[in-house]
């Protein structure tokens, strides 16, 4: 029962930087812009995150540099996509080579370094439930703030006009700049926002999930997160529970290693990876559907005619 | 004295690189009337209504609203004004609500307020809308609808219409028509672009006529023929195809048995139990509005998709409903596909290239697996001649060219490989008169020589100029062919209509 229990609060915060990453992605595809560099935003929010921590002390200020580097990072890609009109794939893929160069640069005098941790916040009463009490209350906050940020911004591209009006934009970029949107400037806050939370969930995997700093420590996860946006279909709740999922299989794999199946561990390693790939392709087959919640202008540069 | 001007335009001028769209125009909109904008395709009509609607900024020459001098750097200024725009190419979000569409171009309120809204003007012009229903789901009908009511709510002075009819069946045309003329009483203006003369006839109190960028005349529409509009606005006398010489002979080119497909196509129809042949030396022609089946028919006979559920095609005395599209066409059977860009043709290619494409097998163009490209580019030449194609020689990029022009490359490159059986859908659409006759005539040539063709279309005048027989899609079903003698413009309007649009107007006037 303990075991399951501690499992299941793992589980949780290994799904949490996907959760970040992809809500970032998925607002940013929504808006018609494929950002591939997301693998980049997470490991330069992970070592400014940390190095912020190690400077200050203060575990908020390493999730606000984290995010912020993130964010910047986006936005080097913002100008050369939208404002200079360079593919967005190839500059995703730079995005991410250039990430994973400057974090290894920046993050050599890190490795080895320990810091404060962020705990989990002690409700009284809720917290000291039976079983309930830790599953529900006891994990740490960003855990929940990741849910919300997700709920949320669920909430604002369906809900709300700003979110309509980013839906509709990269639905139809020429009939949005017909209209009269601003569409370059609504990308523009788009891929600022998913660079925003790509550096969170990079910082998240720093300073809570390791805690520490090491080389390229994101493995892959930027590409999950990107993979789990298409394979949900652009869906907030088949994100969270690919996130889960990933984030289950994880902790499942690392304690059969542990019992020592005699399967060799990079096997196991890999099987988060695939399984969330499968089940999510499985769940959401469905052709139309994926058409119908593609954003119809993703990849494709625009230029208003003037 | 006549009344004050609501919108004058002097000596506008744009120009693009490489062309001059408007050359020095001058036009003027009373309040209350109708005002049709006539020309080619590339006189420069769309430009002329981007500058007015702030979607494009003029080089020079001014703008005057109730004769104020006024800038309009940006639709949402033209809007504020009361300039309404209904796009030929709908500016709708597919995935979206009708409703959302209407919210987005309009100042932010209330979903629920806006609902009710848009429901009683829907009522007052009779215009029927469902709110809720997504775009994707809609037929090219309603989805104007949704773009004029978007419009209305507006409370636009001048409304502009950009081919507002080349999507509509005749019955849909007349509602329009009616609302137009309602509006007109209401004292608000009407500028009205279109291809189709007699239409322009019927409805328009004025029009300006432009020629390769420049207006080359001003009439009233009424004391003038179709005939004579046209030649304004070609410039020279137009003949009327003389239809074809051949008579169908007993050869079947074409025959579809109990034909099913399943469309691939979010929300799109899937046809069922569809039979008909094709003879040499006939044309037969499928009317119907957009989205009843017409891309699953036309893309199951050129084999884009794979083998349908149930049925066979014949093409040629050959079984080909497991036949990938080349091995069609090795049979010598062409097809001319809806979407002229990114089906027809590859945008980014030149015209060589594009040339290559569908006529390698055919005109021998690979020996060795080696490309004469000598070859193909005489071959392009012959095409640009041959149909009158307006491009920047054969090394013009396919989208460099208009859509008319591109239309004649399309069709031109498919005729000139002498088929015996040619497939098309939507000849010329939104292709001007003169081009469109002269695609015409050259289809008509074809038959005459012994080919048999089958042509999909939405525009009526089309079918009946054209087609030796009719028959109409509508939801999947195809309706039994009959002689064009033989069967009136009203009745392929009901068949068009009957099944997809009645009953919503029924259910919405029992409400």
């Amino acid at each position: 029962m303990e075991l399951l229990i501690a499992s299941i609060m793992t589980m949780m915060t290994a799904a949490t930087p996907l959760v970040f990453a992809a809500t970032g992605e998925l607002v940013s595809e929504k808006s018609g812009v494929l950002n591939l560099g997301v693998e980049g935003m997470m490991l330069i929010g992970a070592v400014f995150g940390f190095a912020a921590v190690t400077l200050t002390g203060t575990p908020l200020a390493g999730l606000l540099v984290g995010s912020l580097s993130g964010l910047l990072a986006a936005l080097i890609f913002a100008v050369l996509t939208l404002t200079l009109l360079s593919n967005q794939v190839a500059t995703g893929l730079a995005l991410t080579i250039f990430g994973t160069g400057l974090s290894a640069l920046v993050g050599l005098d890190y490795v080895g370094e320990t810091i404060v941790q962020i705990r989990a916040v002690h409700l009284p009463v809720l917290s000291d439930l039976p079983i309930v009490g830790r599953l529900l209350f006891g994990h740490d906050p960003l855990v929940y703030l990741a849910i919300v940020i997700l709920g949320l911004s669920g909430w604002f591209l369906k809900h709300t006009r700003w979110g309509m009006i980013l839906r509709a934009v990269g639905d139809s970029d020429g009939s949005a700049h017909a209209i009269g949107y601003p569409v370059i400037a609504i990308r523009y806050a788009a891929v600022a926002f998913g660079g925003a939370m790509a550096g969170l969930g990079g910082a998240y995997l720093s300073l809570v999930y390791t805690p520490l700093w090491a080389e390229n420590m994101t493995a892959g996860r930027g590409w999950i997160a990107l993979a789990l946006v298409v394979f949900a279909s652009w869906r907030p709740s088949r994100v969270l529970l690919g996130a889960i999922l990933f984030g289950g299989i994880t902790i499942l794999q690392l304690n059969a290693q542990a019992a020592g199946f005699g399967i060799p561990g990079a096997f196991m390693s890999m099987l988060p990876y695939i399984a969330t790939i499968v089940v999510l392709v499985l769940i959401s087959r469905d052709p139309i559907r994926i058409r119908l919640n593609a954003p119809a202008c993703l990849g494709r540069p625009f230029r208003a005619e003037r | 004295m006549t009344p004050q001007p609501l919108l004058q335009l002097q000596n506008i001028r744009k120009a693009f690189p490489g062309c001059l769209a408007n050359d020095d125009i001058d036009l003027e909109v009373t309040p209350g009337e109708i005002h049709a904008l006539l020309g080619e395709n590339g006189a420069g009509k769309s430009t002329l209504v981007k500058i007015i609607y702030g979607a494009l900024r003029p080089d020079q020459g001014q703008i005057r609203w109730r004769g104020d001098a006024v800038e309009i750097p940006n639709p949402a200024a033209a809007r504020t004004l009361g300039i309404g725009m209904v796009f030929q190419h709908f500016s709708l979000f597919e995935s979206m609500t009708t409703l959302e569409n209407v919210a987005l171009a309009l100042p932010p309120q209330n979903l629920g307020e806006l609902r009710v809204h848009l429901e009683q003007t829907a009522r007052d012009y009779g215009l029927a809308l469902q709110p809720d229903r997504h775009v994707y789901d809609l037929s090219m009908g309603e989805r104007q609808r949704i773009e004029i009511v978007r419009c209305l709510l507006q409370n636009p002075s001048l409304l502009i219409l950009d081919e507002p009819t080349s999507v509509l069946t005749p019955q849909e045309t007349e509602t329009l028509f009616a609302t137009l003329g309602t509006l007109a009483r209401e004292g608000r203006s009407i500028l009205y672009i279109s291809h189709k003369l007699e239409e322009v006839r019927m409805l328009c109190d004025r029009a300006t006529i432009l020629r390769g960028g420049r207006r080359v005349d001003d009439c009233i529409p009424a004391k003038e023929t179709a005939h004579s509009l046209a030649e304004k606005m070609i410039g020279r006398r137009v003949e009327s195809p003389p239809g074809h010489s051949a008579s169908a002979s007993s050869e079947i080119r074409l025959q579809v048995s109990d034909l099913s497909v399943q469309s691939d196509q979010p929300h799109g129809t899937d046809i069922a139990g569809v039979s008909f042949s094709v003879h040499a030396g006939e044309i037969l022609g499928i009317a119907g509005i957009a989205g009843n089946g017409q891309i699953e028919l036309m893309s199951a006979l050129s084999g884009e998709t794979g083998s349908p559920r149930a049925g066979s095609i014949q093409m040629l005395a050959t079984e080909v409903s497991t036949l990938a599209p080349m091995a069609r066409r090795r049979l010598g059977a062409v097809f001319v596909p809806e979407e002229r860009i990114g089906q027809a043709a590859v945008s980014d290619l030149n015209l060589v290239q594009n040339s290559f494409l569908t006529s390698a097998d055919r005109m021998g163009f690979v020996s060795h697996g080696l490309v004469d490209w000598a070859g193909v580019e005489r071959y392009a030449g012959e095409i640009l001649t041959r149909f009158d194609v307006k491009a920047a020689g054969t090394a013009a990029l396919a989208n460099s060219l208009s859509g008319g022009n591109l239309q004649k490359f399309i069709v031109g490159r498919e005729i000139l490989q002498q088929p015996q059986l040619l497939v098309v859908s939507q000849p010329t659409w939104g292709v001007d008169a003169g081009a469109a006759a002269a695609i015409h005539e050259q289809i008509q040539q074809l038959v005459s020589a012994g080919a048999g063709a089958l042509v999909i279309s939405q525009d009526l005048d089309e079918i009946f100029a054209l087609c030796d027989r009719i028959a109409v899609i509508s939801q999947g079903s195809l309706s039994p062919p009959r002689p064009t003698a033989k069967i009136t413009t009203q009745e392929v309007g009901l068949l068009m209509g009957a099944s997809r649009e009645q009953p919503q107007e029924i259910s919405h006037a029992g409400a």
